[in-house]
């Protein structure tokens, strides 16, 4: 008995090396979405193309991938010709153009191909604070009943697709499958 | 004398800047005024992660500043403000996280542990105490008898040199 207290320091020790050493793989700017769970925010703004207006409603349907976009954004520019490719593949994506400037925005589709079903225009970014969007681009996946499932904050390359959006955007296509 | 009166008031001009920086929206009340700052020192930038939404400069700690100018304009309570922003950020905005399963750790973990230690101190005490006590009554009376004849005795430099020691059997 006497002998084991004497471990309890290295115990002590051992326990708080590997609490910290976890901590050095964590990756503190990695945020959880507060809104995980809840339905897309209620919304009534102008498509990016021809000013329409479009609604929450307009989301629904179809598990979906949004996207928060903007022409200042550099990083939107390294995962624009990745979204082309999904968006080839068959992946329905949908765009919120984050305070930005509309023309250069519809400047951008032509240029750069647009890859999205609909494109929201929320040039004072309120959807963007329903949405607890910090920086673009961000991606919301969606279920069809447009619930917001997964977030992800960065740039999405292919290995980010392969290994982690794609799997769980088959489970929604498989969960929306009667 | 000259000296410190230079400090001071280069102190003031600093501080003057600090706050222009912040204060760029009027507020009908000093109360009102009071509260936004209270509420932009509280509250983090979800970008910036080291900073609260005073003094970031990030585009989104300006639109929440903007935001709880309006909610506050609009006269609504800082808890409403807050909540708000909690509801789309979630825990993380809060440089005061709420005590919940997750954060009992990080609120109690101190405490507990410089509790833990005196525990442990009083014990290590306690214990001690018990064994110097031990120590004093371990001997037997025989043994203590002896005790006291070594200390009687004189010192061995002191005794004459034709006195054979008391212990030598002849």
């Amino acid at each position: 008995m006497r002998r084991l207290l004497l471990l309890v320091p290295l115990a002590l020790f051992l326990g708080m090396a590997v609490f910290l050493y976890r901590g050095l793989w964590l990756d503190p700017s990695e945020l959880p979405s507060a809104l995980i769970g809840k339905p897309i925010p209620a919304f009534s703004l102008p498509a990016v193309q021809d000013g329409k207006l479009l609604s929450e409603a307009d989301l629904k349907g179809k598990p979906a991938l949004v996207n928060v976009w903007a022409t200042w954004c550099v990083a939107c520019r390294v995962e624009h010709p990745v979204l082309n490719k999904l968006a080839e593949l068959g992946v329905n994506i949908y765009g919120v153009n984050y305070k930005d400037d509309n023309a250069a925005a519809q400047k951008w589709l032509v240029e750069f191909h647009d890859p999205y079903q609909l494109n929201i225009n929320d040039a004072r970014g309120t959807l963007g604070l329903d949405l607890g969007v910090y920086g673009a681009p961000e991606t919301f996946l969606i279920d069809k009943a447009g619930i917001i499932r997964h977030k992800f904050v960065g740039v999405i390359d292919e290995r980010v697709w392969r290994e982690q959006l794609a799997p769980l955007y088959q489970e929604l296509v498989d969960e929306a499958q009667p | 004398m000259r000296r410190l009166l230079t400090a001071v008031v280069l102190g003031l001009a600093l501080l003057g800047t600090a706050q222009a920086a912040i204060d760029t929206y009027e507020f009908a009340t000093e109360v009102e005024r009071q509260r936004y700052r209270t509420l932009v020192q509280e509250l983090r930038c979800p970008k910036c992660q080291n900073q609260n939404i005073a003094d970031s400069d990030a585009p989104i700690a300006m639109d929440l500043r903007a935001q709880i100018y309006r909610m506050l304009e609009e006269g609504q309570s800082n808890q409403q403000i807050i909540d708000y922003l909690v509801s789309r950020y979630g825990d993380f905005v809060l440089y005061k996280p709420p005590v919940t399963a997750r954060t009992l750790l990080l609120w109690y973990g101190p405490a507990g542990l410089l509790a833990g230690g005196f525990v442990l101190l009083g014990v290590i005490l306690l214990r001690r105490r018990g064994k110097s006590g031990d120590a004093a009554n371990g001997l037997s009376a025989d043994e203590q008898q002896r005790l006291a004849a070594l200390l009687s005795q004189p010192p061995a430099s002191q005794r004459s040199p034709n006195q054979p020691p008391v212990d030598k059997k002849d």
